[in-house]
């Protein structure tokens, strides 16, 4: 019982998306993909569940050639699909979405969910999923809603499971949870492709790692037989440091000061509490958490975005508690927001338009009411330079960029300019590992050139990567403030689960 | 800039759960919802970056519309359809000279002589500039329906300044002008402060204001300062020949060329749109408002103000259409039903010209055509005026459908391979 790929080719207009790729899945084992952003991984995966046809090569079930000319037909293959982006209807059942398609109707047309409805608690049952088949999809956390699309793939007898990047919505706790599953799925003798771009993850869960790079599978490998360094190799094609290089921090005088912060969300419950601490010039401070205990509210509170309860933010001896996001930026705060797409970049605008987007008002990119282009331009065009953007002209909506240039443009934007103090949330996620070392590289100079740094990620690797000093945010509150080579990623894990290690 | 930090626009949509949550913070939006919304920026035209495209499909959008629209007028013919059960030769023959006198009367009502010209031009003043008004709007993410209410604001009180008054020329006009401007400006501000402040969509606000607008002119009208003397029905009087907007060819010494100085205002306010739009900082910040208001406020930009200084000088432009029918049409008087239908051709204008103030000035020089040559057609034929109205809604059809086109003529843009290639480009 097997899945096989072979030579499959798809090309896309002036693009070659999947070059000859040969892939077997066995029932019972769990093959590791593995690439950067980009590399073709769901374009390959697409194919293989029926959405895209490819332009050369076939696919073998058992053996047997196949002819996809949909989902539908990949489905009755016995192939199932957990995408990235959930398709569930919040305001459905779970029962509800599990049927979605392929409703059992009595005579008459009328909907039978009882016997669904007991399938859905058989199978989560059968696999430890602990779905309550009659929740509301919009009431279930992220985790939950995943093993609704779980269930939704096994309620249609598959044999083979697809997972599209699954960790990127989970938080660490669920991630665990998750891998357990897909474990118990593999002991039932379903076979498993898990798609990544994450290197630890691939090594933890999967039995076998095929590596594509611009298409190709340029490499096959065995967890334990292979280091992260070599697959992260494979991966981009080049050495990649994993390890950011970076000398002890020299802490001069306090930049940011935080004294009693209260925050509160727009219903006016506080969501942060008492928070008080201070970052100097020349250090990197992190602070790690779970999402969602605060870290977002505490960032929009630094940068002028939300509207501080009480307490006082001090920068550089200016108290800016109600200062707007414009009075801060022009102190030289540097803010690189959580999440690029959403209030980043104006995806629609070049990139030249998105180079002045907190500080089109300022000489010489403008003059009175009236914008210059042509000297915003020439910056632009000297930061795609220096940042190393990829792209093919600066007059390109950032839209068509990638994730990983996408986010140099924001770095650019944002280091360009003469620096006091760094606020990064987030600053790597879903980047593939060459602009990660990139995009780190960048935020260790800026120290070192004397910039004091706040970084916001919920990535223990990043955390512990760059910081100097780490404070751990739990449901609002700092519950520890430690250093990063006096601790352990167990250790932390347990501060940020609101826990003392013993 | 206040000392306050921008109050945080009312969301759409349900309320998020408060902390500690799960699961990522910021839920990307549905695949419905953005998928609608590419539709609309689409439809506006807002990301065209190919020009050649942009031209095209309104192009072949118009040559579709002009080849249905002669389908329509060949079935709505009683006669000919009676015809073509007893002689198909003769039917077809009937049915050509049919469309074809039809379409020379509108091309030579519109285009074929100075006259045809000159009332081409008077009727695509008013729609250029509120054409104006609602591209504006489009490009900062906000739907002005309001420019027929706004162009009855600015017509009142263009009116009332033009013949209350005793200025000089040039002055006068001027005066009223900037009056029609800053009435339409309070009316189209009012809704873009009310969604700025409480949400409440402009859609909605400015459908309302209309509705308020229509009853406000009867009453206006019925005023003694304002009702002409000696009359019952509501007409006001007459502005004074210090406020009218000149003829342009009045130095022909024909009485039957009506173009007037409202041409070269409409020309001028799109010059004014485009440097707006895409050469001041307030125009930067209105697209970027329209584009994404979340990272407009992150950088540092006052949605607040920028909803409501979009909405003011596009009802500011809308004011200024409805003045021009005033100070510009002979008769020189406000009535009842003056603004007819343009506030809501402006938005079939507007996303025709693809919210560039270039495409609205051709959009609506060629609405004043077809309007122009309709009466011509309608004289000339037996064919009604209304079927300029289907012709204008076909043409929007067609714009809104562009991949209809695009099968049609088999045209290749850029577009199509960009989609495809833009999930996976590194």
């Amino acid at each position: 019982m097997e899945l096989e790929l072979r030579g499959i080719t798809k090309r896309f207009p002036g693009v070659l998306a999947n070059d000859s790729v040969d892939l077997t899945v066995r029932q019972g084992e769990i093959l590791g993909l593995l690439g950067e952003n980009g590399a073709g991984k769901t374009t390959l995966m697409n194919i293989l569940y029926g959405l895209y046809s490819a332009t050369e090569g076939e696919i073998l079930v058992d053996g047997q050639p196949q002819q996809f000319s949909g989902p539908g037909d990949a489905i009755a293959a016995g192939i199932g699909m957990v995408h990235q982006h959930f398709m569930l209807v919040p305001v459905f059942t779970v029962t509800e979405n599990v049927v979605l398609g392929v409703e059992p109707t009595l005579a008459g047309g009328v909907l039978d969910l009882k016997q669904a409805r007991g399938d859905v608690e058989r199978i989560s049952a059968q696999y430890g999923l602990e779905v309550p088949p009659d929740a509301y999809i919009e009431d279930l956390p992220v985790g939950t809603q995943q093993r609704v699309e779980i269930i939704k793939v096994l309620f249609r007898d598959a044999r083979f499971l697809i997972f599209d990047e699954p960790t990127a919505v989970l938080t660490p706790q669920e991630v665990e949870d998750f891998f357990g599953i897909v474990r118990k799925l593999k002991d039932d003798g379903k076979g498993i492709v898990f798609i990544t771009h994450k290197l630890g993850e691939v090594l933890g869960i999967a039995d076998r790692i095929n590596v594509l790079r611009r298409g190709k599978i340029v490499g096959e490998a065995i967890p334990g037989e292979v280091s992260e360094s070599q697959l992260a190799e494979m991966m981009v094609g080049r050495p990649v440091d994993l390890v950011v290089a970076k000398t002890a921090a020299q802490p001069k005088e306090p930049v940011l000061t935080v004294d009693d912060l209260v925050v509160a969300d727009d219903f006016g419950n506080p969501v942060i509490h008492d928070v008080s601490f201070e970052v100097r010039a020349g250090e990197i401070v992190g602070v790690a958490g779970v999402q969602g205990n605060g870290q977002s509210e505490l960032v929009e509170a630094l940068t002028g975005l939300s509207q501080v309860v009480s307490g006082h933010i001090t920068i550089l001896g200016q108290d800016v508690s109600k200062a707007t996001p414009r009075e801060i930026h022009d102190i030289g705060v540097a803010h690189v927001p959580e999440d690029r797409q959403r209030s980043g970049l104006v995806l629609p605008f070049t990139i030249t338009e998105n180079m002045v987007l907190d500080s089109y008002h300022e000489d010489p990119y403008s003059r009175g009411i009236a914008m210059d282009w042509d000297a915003t331009a020439k910056m632009a065009a000297t930061l795609v330079e220096q940042y190393d953007v990829r792209t093919p002209s600066i007059d390109v909506p950032v839209s068509n960029l990638s994730g990983g240039n996408q986010q140099k443009v924001i770095v650019a934007r944002e280091f360009g300019h003469d620096v006091k103090l760094v606020v990064a949330s987030q600053p790597t996620r879903g980047l593939d590992v060459g602009s990660i070392e990139y995009i780190h590289e960048r935020i260790v100079q800026e120290r070192d050139e004397g910039a004091a740094i706040l970084i916001v990620s919920t990535e223990l690797d990043e955390i512990l990567a760059l910081s100097d000093r780490i404070l751990v945010m739990y449901r609002g509150r700092i519950v520890a403030e430690v250093k990063p080579e006096e601790t352990t990623p167990t250790d932390l894990g347990l501060y940020m689960a609101g826990g003392t290690p013993s | 800039m206040s000392d306050e930090r921008p109050e945080t626009p009312p969301t759409e949509g349900p309320p998020t759960e408060g902390p500690p949550k799960e699961g990522p913070p910021t839920e990307a939006p549905s695949e419905e919802t953005r998928g609608q919304r590419r539709f609309l920026r689409d439809l506006m035209g807002l990301d065209v970056i190919d020009w050649r495209t942009a031209v095209l499909v309104p192009l072949l959008a118009l040559l579709s519309a002009l080849i249905v629209g002669a389908v329509i007028i060949a079935v709505s013919d009683v006669e000919l359809l009676r015809l073509w059960g007893e002689d198909v030769g003769e039917a077809f023959s009937q049915t050509w000279t049919t469309i074809r006198d039809a379409y020379v009367a509108l091309f030579r009502g519109s285009l074929w002589g100075l006259r045809p010209i000159s009332e081409t031009l008077v009727s695509a003043s008013p729609l250029i500039l509120a054409g104006l008004s609602v591209a504006l709007g489009f490009r900062a993410g906000l739907f002005n329906i309001g420019a027929q209410g706004q162009m009855i604001l600015g017509g009142i009180v263009g009116a009332i300044i033009g013949f209350s008054f005793d200025l000089p020329y040039v002055l006068h006009v001027l005066v009223a002008l900037i009056g029609a401007a800053i009435a339409g400006a309070i009316w189209g501000g009012i809704p873009g402060l009310l969604r700025a402040k409480t949400g409440a969509h402009e859609v909605i606000t400015t459908i309302m204001f209309n509705l308020i607008a229509v009853p406000l002119l009867d009453w206006v009208l019925k005023l003694e300062f304002v009702q002409r003397a000696g009359r019952d029905d509501p007409v006001s009087k007459t502005v004074a020949e210090t406020a009218r907007l000149p003829q342009l060819l009045g130095w022909l010494d024909r009485n039957d060329l009506r173009v007037h100085a409202g041409f070269i205002l409409a020309l001028l306010a799109a010059w004014f749109v485009h440097w707006l739009l895409f050469k001041s900082t307030l125009g930067y910040e209105f697209r970027a408002v329209g584009a994404n208001p979340d990272a407009a406020r992150y950088g540092g930009m006052n949605v607040v103000l920028v909803y409501t200084g979009v909405m003011a000088i596009a009802g500011a432009l809308a004011g200024l259409a409805g003045a021009n029918e005033i100070l510009g049409i002979p008769e020189y008087r406000a009535a009842p039903g003056f603004v007819a239908q343009i506030g809501f051709d402006a938005i079939a204008l507007a996303l025709l010209g693809r919210s560039h103030p270039a495409g609205v000035v051709a959009a609506g020089v060629l609405f004043g055509a077809l309007r122009a040559g309709g009466q011509q057609m309608q004289a000339a034929t037996d064919i009604p005026i209304d079927i300029i109205v289907v012709l204008q809604a076909l043409i929007i059809v067609f714009v809104a459908a562009p991949a209809l086109i695009r099968a049609i003529y088999r045209v290749r843009t850029g577009e199509g391979t960009g989609q495809l290639t833009k999930g996976w480009a590194a």
